[in-house]
């Protein structure tokens, strides 16, 4: 017989379906996902620390679990929500079941629940705080209770909280389905990336460029860093309020004023424009999906893009050097912009993918060609 | 970018009648792309020789053209009506084709008319195998290794190369016809040949073989900025080897990791850049080694397609409106997200929160001969789709929607328990047919392992387990039996899928009872939404499928409303036609201020299209199912008598649930159908019907046989298309049927009628309003003689022959029977007149499939009016009350596939076979038979022989046919008997052998094309058999061929008309007949 979990939201719904993770409690911003592929890669985003992802495609763990489609060292996400998870995996690169690989990351999840009528309170209610709770003797009321005492992410700084510890290189590229195996790129720049939560598929896409990687701790100091002498600073994606990671703010606005070629993506986006004195806001929802459509405003070709953030900078408070290049064509948001007196420029959505469309893969050649300008 | 301003008018090539690997989903598309143009202010001129399709209603488009699509009409359409563009991807390969020629024939220059959608080079390139493979490996994709040889010698030294089995696909043909799958040299021979006949260019492709590889489709539009986006990915659950259009899909892909999926999304923008596909929809398709991943592109269609149509069903994108706009030069950002209510853009990728599987529907009962094999030639007729919340419940809902007496994976029967059954097993599993899915569950039914059922069928594993766990759970249900199913456990088992009916077979009980279990436990479906985008954005449109969840998004109304129920999957017999009618009660009771809602499981239709109706159900046409869906929707009334036989068979029980069902009561239909109460009827009114019985067994049949005399037509009751009707001339013919062709009992009776030798028979078709009014919609005068089917025949309307006299008699007689039988709608008479007497063959008080044709020769809307009248309205009040005779003349011709189905005999009887029709249109008779002709793609005989053979009672109807023959010019071929009656009533005849009595004979004269016309009519069993390969390889070599003489007539008439008249739109027609 399946182990009993429940969801309660802090709305006061409840849902009632069986665990398919570990036993135990969870709690955290629920959220949900609409991209169909991508389950593994999604765990294991950093950006997803503290919250509990809903995927809406009703059976996820079909293609199983694998040592290479990961973002991360580890799962991420707080917990997993689900309609289904089938009995049976089944993919030529496949080495785990979801359920097994959960357990053993010690993930919370629940499955057998009407994930849609979850996700139209989501998106009528918007980002609600929710627990799951997972074992033989499951309640609601303390399910409920602690969803209502979670904090919620406003004003909170998780970007330091997983961050890495200490100083590494990154040199490895991209999977190769084909070869099963990563490349090794040849080495041009010499950047520096901050590891606000970062996603190995945007180090392996730096890797692609030539980009000779030392990834740093979230609160390293700007003076650290300029005393690498890096071609190039990147700032990466990451969970939580940007607003309150001060620390990656005055390091910015350091390499602002060096003009030294700098990209950011999603929290990295947020922050540069932070750093320029622009505001940012909580959105009602987020953008949780791989189907969004953003327009270059360059050239007014659509991008379907890969979309993850609950926080979005408001573009009536940036600055006059501010170019935006990039809207979102769901709600009109901003989705990138360029300074127009230094080499940087930020993109919100993600352009490396994984999982979501690599339409817009093309940003990574343009910090790599800003790079080669400043040289 | 914007809309073009440049061109104001737009020629939009349709895909001609239904074929296999042509439905109606190009009238889905077509429909669409009119409709999407018209909005924009562009004249939409449009040529489609079909007239059963929405897209030919002289409202879809400015100026209609039931014509041929062939290059020649095409330009007289062009020179007349001056198109600034033609679009021709939205008719199927049809189209293109023609798009091709008209540009290889200068015609596109010389009109300087402008190809949207696709050029004349992405075209070439996408369907030249060789350039296409080319173009491939130029961008670094992978084909399977191939070669194209134009000559069986060069494909042999292919071959050579690629091994066995060998993948033989001719270039340039429909549903990949006449390819097959060669395991050795005699198998590579007989296809190779066959497939260099039928291609158009004389080629063939041979192609290493991935059979058992994972087979993918991916769903891509473009537009005018190159902004690609992909609206769905499909996954076959059959392996590669099965067509794709007789394969089952599964939406969106299930066995693919992230990283699998985006690499098949870049790899299909790729290729539609690289084939240049300006603008619009596409479909790319993949094969994938389950081993390593290993990916080989396998073909792309630079045009919407079967697969497009699904995948709009499937996500709620509508492709081929969307597409119609990308062509004239909107670009995805400009265009807008229907289905959210225009919240959203169109330049977005549907993300889906269900399953969608479509399963195919085959009609191989209706041809015994054909082997039914599925491979890389396409030859199922329909398909069925379902939506569930889990991959288990949309697949047993597409089961019980297929509407082939299953309730879900029922057992096949084969014994499992001897070695001999486990063999057979085993092979289904290898060389799948249409019931390979029922052989799946057997498979674990007999204990076999997953990895073993992997093995021999190469379904992928994770579609396996759900047939396993199916099994499995069933095996439970049966063994704990009905007292178990408490309300957790009818839940789960609601929410895998399973039918009342089902589970009340494993149970042994029978389904209300399971029901009435069920609904005392509380246990009802709930509706979600299709929204394209898994309830992100909020959706203003009521497109909905059940299922077992916590939330129902139904949300019904408390306006006036009318349920529609559909036609099912198309099966021969049941088209596109019964969908039409569908469609027309919709849009007329929407028009009239009712709340219209469709249900409906077939995902190549109009009726299906979320914006036909106020509310759309996609969902299987079982009892349970409709009756959910009323209870939840309380409507006014439910139309029943539109959808064919599917609705029709429910009538009585929905009617028993206190559904309330308008117009024709059940009963009446009943009493039409039942044979006994029926011919009560016909007496009580002194009319007269062909002597006939009813027989409960076989020796009651061969007595009463012999009470009323051979010939009989016989046919089991309660059947559409004449599934199994045969004509039989003595006794042991009739044992043979009885012991072959149907299993008579009590429940289904045999019915007898005297076959009426040399009859005409016509077609009527009525309304009737409730005021008892009577309004004569058409009658059809057939061509073939009574005996044939009437699906089959051609026919005229108005009649070209029959008199003044016998026409009114029918008149007469159709209004007393509809007077008598309370119609209210649509009814339909079939008549047989031997010399001045009128004999009923049948009446039918629902509507036909010749509504449509009907309605587009007279100008008169008849399944609207009849919805009408359902509703309440009289003719009065509609201001329809008097009948339309045209002064032109349209003829019906029907459309076969018996190309497609080796050893099948073409001679037309009593069993329907034909999948689709033609119009054509003339000012005589003769004039428009020629044109129906040149629609389907009949040749016109030019000079030379022609060869005769007819059975003995046709010789003298034979003769003053065969002297029209010579006066033409032509020379005659006779075999031994019909020579000496000719040559004895002075027409000079050769005489050839027959196929048994030595060589050279009669197929040796057609084998080297000596003969170029053949008149062959035969009756019994073993004469039928001898001439048959005369029949299959005038077939074959595209010798024109009549199997009566009447068609023989009529053919040789219409020789003085090909290509002498005018091209006239439907609306121009329609002008004239305005009093």
């Amino acid at each position: 017989m399946p182990i009993p979990a429940l969801l309660a939201l802090e709305d006061g719904s409840v849902f009632h379906g069986h665990a398919v993770g570990a036993t135990g409690e969870t709690t955290g911003e629920v959220v949900f996902n609409t991209a169909m592929t991508g389950y593994q890669e999604i765990l294991t985003d950093p950006s997803y620390s503290r919250q509990l992802v809903t995927l809406t495609y009703p059976h996820i763990g079909n293609t199983g679990c694998n040592a290479e489609d990961v973002e991360s060292e580890t799962v991420q996400a707080a917990g997993l929500i689900v309609r289904d998870v089938p009995r049976r995996a089944s993919n030529w690169r496949s080495s785990e079941s979801l359920p097994d690989y959960l357990k053993r990351h010690g993930i919370v999840a629940i499955a057998g629940i009407d994930t849609r009528r979850l996700t139209r309170i989501l998106r009528d209610k918007g980002a609600l705080a929710g627990c799951i709770l997972a074992g033989e003797q499951v309640d609601a009321e303390a399910a409920l209770a602690k969803a209502r005492a979670f904090p919620g992410l406003n004003g909170m700084d998780l970007a330091k909280v997983v961050t890495t510890a200490r100083t590494y290189a990154w040199n490895e590229g991209v999977y190769n389905l084909d070869k099963t195996t990563f490349s090794q790129p040849a080495r041009r720049f010499k950047v520096v990336a901050y590891d606000f939560g970062v996603k190995r598929n945007i180090l392996r896409l730096l890797a692609e460029q030539g980009c000779d990687i030392t990834v740093v701790p979230a609160q390293t100091p700007a003076t650290e860093v300029l005393a690498m002498k890096p071609d190039g600073v990147f700032l990466s994606n990451g969970p939580g309020d940007p607003a309150a990671c001060d620390y990656a703010i005055a390091a910015t606005k350091t390499f602002l004023e060096a003009k030294i070629p700098l990209f950011g993506i999603c929290l990295g986006h947020q922050i540069m424009g932070l750093a320029l004195g622009a505001k940012t806001l909580k959105m009602k929802f987020g953008h949780h999906g791989a189907n969004h459509p953003v327009k270059d405003l360059d050239d007014g070709r659509v991008l379907i893009t890969s979309q993850n953030h609950g926080f979005a900078v408001d573009p009536a408070t940036l600055p006059a050097n501010v170019r935006v290049t990039h809207n979102s064509l769901f709600d009109g948001s901003l989705q990138g912009f360029a300074l127009t007196d230094r080499p940087a420029f930020c993109f919100q959505g993600h352009p490396e993918a994984s999982p979501g469309p690599h339409d817009i893969g093309y940003l990574f050649d343009r910090f790599a060609q800003l790079m080669q300008e400043a040289r | 970018m914007a809309k073009r301003t440049d061109i104001k008018s737009v020629l939009i090539i349709g895909a001609g009648p239904i074929v296999i690997g042509q439905a109606c989903e190009f009238d889905y598309s077509g429909a669409q792309a009119c409709k999407a143009l018209k909005e924009e202010g562009y004249r939409v001129i449009l040529v489609n020789s079909n007239p059963a399709t929405i897209m030919t209603d002289p409202n879809t488009a400015d100026a209609v053209y039931i014509e041929p699509i062939n290059w020649q009409t095409v330009e007289r359409i062009i020179a007349k009506e001056k198109p600034d563009a033609v679009l021709p991807t939205m008719g199927g390969q049809t189209a293109l084709n023609c798009a091709l020629d008209l540009a290889d024939h200068g015609v596109l220059d010389k009109y300087n008319v402008e190809l949207i959608g696709a050029k004349r080079d992405a075209i070439r390139m996408a369907e030249d195998r060789e350039l296409f493979k080319q173009a491939m490996s130029e961008i670094g994709l992978e084909s399977p290794r191939s070669g194209v040889a134009k000559s069986y010698e060069h494909a042999v030294e292919i071959q050579a190369e690629l091994g066995f089995p060998a993948i033989v696909r001719p270039s340039f043909t429909l549903g990949g016809s006449g390819g097959g799958i060669a395991y050795n040299v005699e198998e590579f021979e007989a296809i190779v040949k066959r497939g260099l006949e039928l291609s158009p260019t004389h080629e063939v492709l041979i192609d290493e073989s991935v059979l058992g590889w994972k087979e993918f489709e991916m769903e891509v539009v473009r537009d005018t900025a190159d902004n690609c986006i992909i609206i769905c990915a499909i996954e076959n659950l059959d392996p590669m080897g099965v067509h794709t259009g007789d394969s089952i899909t599964v939406a969106p892909a299930q066995t693919l990791t992230d990283k699998e999926y985006q690499r098949l999304r870049d790899a299909s923008i790729a290729v539609l850049r690289k084939i240049g596909v300006d603008t619009g929809g596409s479909n790319v398709q993949f094969g994938i080694n389950p081993a390593d991943g290993r990916v080989v592109v396998i073909e792309m269609n630079p045009r919407v397609s079967r697969s497009s149509a699904l995948a709009s069903k499937a996500t709620g994108f509508p492709i081929a409106k969307i597409a119609a706009k990308l062509a004239v030069g909107y670009t995805l950002d400009e265009l807008k997200n229907d289905i959210t209510g225009g919240l959203t853009p169109a330049s977005f990728e549907p993300t889906i929160d269900y399953v969608v599987t479509k399963i195919p529907r085959f009609a191989f009962e209706k041809f015994p001969r054909a082997d039914a094999r599925l491979t890389t030639q396409m030859k199922s007729v329909g398909e069925v789709m379902a939506i569930g919340r889990s991959f288990t419940e949309s697949l047993q809902k597409a089961l019980r929607g297929l509407e082939i007496g299953k309730t879900g994976l029922n057992p096949t029967g084969l014994d499992l328990t001897t070695t001999e059954g486990l063999a057979t097993l085993k092979r289904e599993l290898r060389e799948p047919r249409p019931d390979r899915v029922f052989h799946l569950a057997d498979a674990f039914r007999a204990g076999l392992s997953l990895e073993d059922v992997h093995e021999l069928s190469r379904v992928d594993p994770w579609f396996l387990a759900a047939f396993e766990d199916i099994v499995l759970t069933e095996n439970e249900v049966s063994e704990q039996g009905l007292t178990a199913l408490d309300e957790p456990r009818m839940r789960e088992l609601k929410r895998m899928g399973f039918a009342d009916a089902r589970l009340a077979e494993l149970v042994g009980t029978d389904e209300a009872a399971l029901r009435h279990v069920r609904h005392t436990l509380g246990v009802r479906p709930v509706y979600k939404r299709v929204d394209s985008c898994a309830a992100e954005f909020a959706t203003t449109t009521a497109y909905m499928y059940s299922t077992y969840e916590e939330e129902c998004e139904a949300d019904p109304s408390d306006r006036e409303k009318i349920i529609v129920l559909g036609g099912g999957p198309n099966r021969i017999g049941q088209g596109i036609e019964f969908d039409y009618c569908c469609v027309h009660a919709a849009l007329a009771l929407r028009e009239d201020g009712f709340e219209t809602i469709m249900v409906n499981c077939n995902p190549e239709t109009v009726s299906t299209d979320y914006d036909t109706s106020d509310r759309l159900y996609f969902e299987p046409l079982t009892l349970e199912d409709v009756l959910e869906i009323v209870a939840l929707e309380k409507p006014k009334g439910v139309i029943v008598q539109y959808g064919g036989q599917t609705p029709l068979k429910l009538a009585r029980a929905l009617e028993a649930a206190g559904v309330p069902i308008i117009g024709t009561s059940p009963d009446s239909i009943d009493l039409a159908e039942d044979r006994e109460r029926f011919q009560q009827m016909i007496e009580k009114l002194g009319l007269r019907q062909p002597p006939n019985r009813t027989a409960r067994n076989a020796d009651e049949a061969l007595a009463l046989a012999r009470e009323i005399g051979y010939p009989l037509v016989v046919r089991p009751s309660y059947v559409l298309g004449g599934r199994a009707m045969e004509v039989v001339y003595d006794d042991a013919d009739l044992s043979r049927y009885i012991r072959e062709a149907v299993q008579v009992s009590n429940d289904s009776p045999v019915l007898l009628d005297r076959f009426l030798d040399h009859a005409v028979e016509v077609d009527v078709d009525i309304i009737a309003d409730t005021d008892g009014k009577v309004l004569i919609g058409g009658i059809m005068e057939h061509i073939e003689e009574a005996g044939v089917h009437s699906g089959d025949s051609s026919c005229s309307l108005p009649p070209y022959s029959l008199s003044a006299e016998v026409q009114d008699e029918m008149r007469r007689q159709v209004t007393v029977m509809a007077r008598e039988l309370k119609v209210i709608g649509l009814m339909n008479t079939q008549f047989a007149i031997q010399g001045d007497t009128v004999y009923i063959l049948e009446v039918n008080p629902r509507a036909s499939r010749t509504v449509p044709f009907v309605s587009k020769a007279t100008g008169m809307p008849l399944a609207k009016i009849a919805a009408r009248a359902m509703a309440g309205m009289t003719l009065a009040e509609q201001g329809t009350t008097r009948e339309v005779i045209p002064s032109y003349y349209s003829v019906k011709e029907a459309i076969f596939p018996f190309l497609k189905f080796q050893n099948v005999d073409p001679i037309l009887g009593p069993e329907m076979r034909s999948t689709g029709e033609v119009m054509g249109v003339g000012r005589s008779f003769g004039a428009a038979f020629a044109r129906g002709h040149d629609a389907a793609g009949i040749v016109t005989p030019q000079q030379g022989k022609v060869f005769v053979s007819v059975r003995d009672a046709d010789k003298d109807h034979l003769l003053p046919v065969a002297k029209d023959v010579v006066s033409r010019g032509f020379s005659l071929v006779a075999t031994a008997g019909t020579a000496a009656y000719l040559t004895s009533h002075g027409v000079t005849c050769e005489r050839v052998n027959k196929v048994l009595e030595g060589r050279p004979h009669i197929v040796d004269m057609i084998k080297n094309g000596d003969i170029v016309y053949i008149v062959n009519t035969t009756e019994g069993k073993q004469a039928i058999a001898d001439s048959f390969s005369i029949r299959r390889e005038a077939l074959q070599r595209r010798v024109t061929y009549s199997t009566t003489v009447a068609g023989a007539r009529a053919l040789v008439h219409s020789l003085d008309f090909h290509g002498s008249e005018d091209v006239h739109s439907l609306q121009e027609l329609h002008k004239e007949l305005s009093p």
